[in-house]
């Protein structure tokens, strides 16, 4: 058991994939031992789907391998099945059939007897608190109770390793935190986690371990503190009322930072990583501003976020659409991907 | 929020042949069982395959039916009519195969099952099973439907089962295409624009309606030599006792040759899905 607990649940070595011209993963390497959370953390089109359908034995790589528990998802598909459980980035449940037919059927399809499926659907619903619902047609549940009833689904067969993709994405803030909660407890119940996510808060959150994918490859990888380190210090940061004045502030506080000040222009937040100079920096940056003659909002010095990380590794957000002319997969599949991806 | 028990489970040694084969049945069913539900739960569906099947006999027979004349044909255009439409029925029974494949495929629930340690045959086998069985259901309302109409069964019990078999295998065949192309297609809008219209010439361009003998020379060319004809011949022939002739063996052949070809082509979809 002891040697069994050293190996990793998860493996991959050089991994890549690619869809025509497009490169989805070009060589990643992963390590996750035993009862830990990976958070793979990217943009749209970073990846990260693709590395999770690989690792769920829906694709085949082109190159490289990758072991779950130990086997191998080509040679050994039909074992590592047996080993995991897999929630995407959409609901793939029945509507029409109520929440328990739902996880009765998918117990039946894990060769459960009817009455130890009966009885294991019960015990899910319960315990993701749809028992109220259970025999209504999931078509009537909100978005948060079918994202639950489809990781209710995937946990049918007791896994021991388990892959959520996106498993928050297009879901309101508090069925988010709900679903962080039951997240947590699945954790504290021993369960391997590969978790993929666009929102760095939730990666803070909920991983051990974080490796930033961006354009098929990892380009980071360390706990969420390790990362936040490689910024490389704290951050200032405010927002200018007057869109127009934008720019003078960004000239304004050009100097005082240790790269090139960043513009977000859908929160309005301008924010400079200013390296260990904390608190004189934040004084700097009041005098230039002042001098310059520009209003802003909420000028404060924090630690840096894995946004700040994000940033500081690529060059864009995280959150910013896909570069231009970046597709990521080819023909078809590329509408039928996005359309998932967007929701 | 106390612990969500997800302990691993004893992980079981690699199933033999026998258990592996008793698993892909069961899967089946499973699945059969499910899609059945799901068809009974949508109200749209049972509109589908069988309000709208009715409404075809019911048009054929009292509104176009008095305009043509069939000849030699005991009892006269409803018995000329109804294997025609019962063809047509199990041919346009695929639509819904279509239908539900490109759905779960765009969903991901065809992913989901893929994922877990169940037959992947039972997907699709379990998809045709179901259609047929509510293709058959639908056959027997539109006959007795028939019935009220003024059809008979003229040949006998035996030759009659022998007709609905030969149209449900016909619908099946007709289902592995809509499989292939609902998987290939793999988009429910494509799907909904394409999947039924390519049925209405071949059904139409066939015996199904009118004696061939009233169309133009260049669609007769066409129209007599053509799987749906060799097939609703061959059902009329063993509804009403007419000669059978080469029809039946036209019909299996062609069938056959559906099956080889596209049951294949649907399997290999499948696999490449998504």
């Amino acid at each position: 058991m002891t040697e069994m607990s050293a190996a990793p649940a998860i493996l991959v070595e050089g991994l890549t994939k690619s869809f025509g011209e497009v490169h989805a993963l070009r060589g990643i390497d992963l390590a996750v031992p035993r009862g830990t959370v990976l958070g793979v953390l990217g943009p749209n089109g970073a990846g990260k789907t693709t590395a999770v359908r690989i690792l769920t034995t829906l694709l085949r790589p082109d190159a490289g391998r990758a072991l779950v528990e130990g086997r191998d998802v080509v040679r050994e598909a039909a074992a590592v099945r047996r080993s995991i459980g897999l929630s995407g980035q959409s609901a793939a449940i029945q509507e029409e059939l109520t929440g328990r037919e739902n996880l009765e059927i998918v117990g039946r399809l894990y060769h459960l007897s009817w009455p130890h499926a009966r009885s294991r659907a019960t015990e899910l619903l319960a315990q993701f608190d749809l028992l109220d619902a259970a025999d209504r047609p999931a078509k009537t549940f909100s978005g948060g109770m079918q994202r639950r009833l489809d990781l209710a689904a995937s946990l049918v067969g007791k896994p021991q390793v388990l892959f959520l993709d996106e498993p928050t994405t297009g879901l309101d803030p508090r069925s988010r935190l709900g679903m962080w909660d039951i997240i947590r407890s699945l954790v504290a119940g021993g369960t391997t986690l590969l978790l993929t996510t666009q929102y760095l808060d939730e990666a803070d959150e909920l991983a051990d371990e974080i490796v930033v994918i961006d354009q098929g490859l990892v380009i980071a990888a360390g706990t969420a503190e390790e990362l936040k380190g490689r910024v490389g210090g704290d951050v200032v940061e405010f927002t200018v009322p007057d869109r127009r004045r934008v720019t003078d502030a960004v000239t304004a506080i050009a100097k005082l930072g240790e790269g090139e000040p960043h513009f977000d222009a859908g929160t309005g937040v301008v924010s400079v990583g200013v390296g260990g100079r904390g608190s004189e920096a934040l004084i700097e940056a009041v005098r230039a501003l002042d001098a310059a003659g520009v209003e802003t909002h909420g000028l404060a010095l924090r630690r840096p976020s894995l946004d700040d990380v994000f940033l500081a590794l690529t060059g864009h957000a995280a959150e910013d659409a896909e570069p231009p002319g970046k597709r990521r997969r080819g023909r078809r599949k590329a509408s039928q991907d996005s359309s998932r991806e967007a929701s | 929020m106390t612990a969500i028990a997800a302990q691993p489970g004893a992980r079981p040694g690699p199933p033999g042949l026998l258990i592996r084969a008793r698993w892909a049945v069961s899967d089946t069913l499973t699945i059969t069982r499910r899609n059945l539900l799901v068809w009974m739960r949508v109200p749209a569906y049972i509109v589908f395959t069988v309000i709208q099947p009715v409404m075809f006999v019911l048009m054929f027979r009292y509104v176009f039916g008095g305009a043509i004349a069939v000849q030699g044909v005991r009892g006269g255009y409803v018995s000329f009519l109804m294997p025609g439409i019962i063809g047509q029925t199990a041919a346009f029974a695929s639509f819904g195969t279509a239908i539900a494949l490109a759905q779960e495929l765009q969903k991901g629930v065809i992913d989901r099952l893929r994922s877990m340690p169940m037959a992947r045959s039972a997907v699709l086998a379990g998809r045709l099973l179901a259609d047929t069985a509510r293709m058959l259901v639908t056959i027997l309302i539109v006959l007795a439907v028939g019935y009220a109409v003024g059809f008979r069964f003229q040949n006998g019990v035996v030759p009659a089962v022998a007709m609905v078999v030969l149209a449900t295998m016909f619908g099946l065949a007709i289902c592995c295409i809509a499989a292939y192309t609902g998987l290939a297609i793999g988009d429910e809008e494509s799907v909904q624009a394409f999947g039924l219209i390519w049925l209405f010439p071949i059904t139409f361009l066939s015996s199904a309606f009118v004696p061939i003998s009233t169309m133009p020379g260049w669609l007769q060319a066409f129209a007599n030599n053509q799987p749906v004809t060799y097939v609703i011949n061959a059902m009329r022939a063993l509804a009403l006792g007419q000669p059978i002739e080469a029809n039946l063996l036209k019909s299996i052949a062609s069938l056959a040759a559906i099956f080889i070809v596209f049951a294949p082509l649907a399997v290999r979809a499948y696999k490449r899905a998504s």
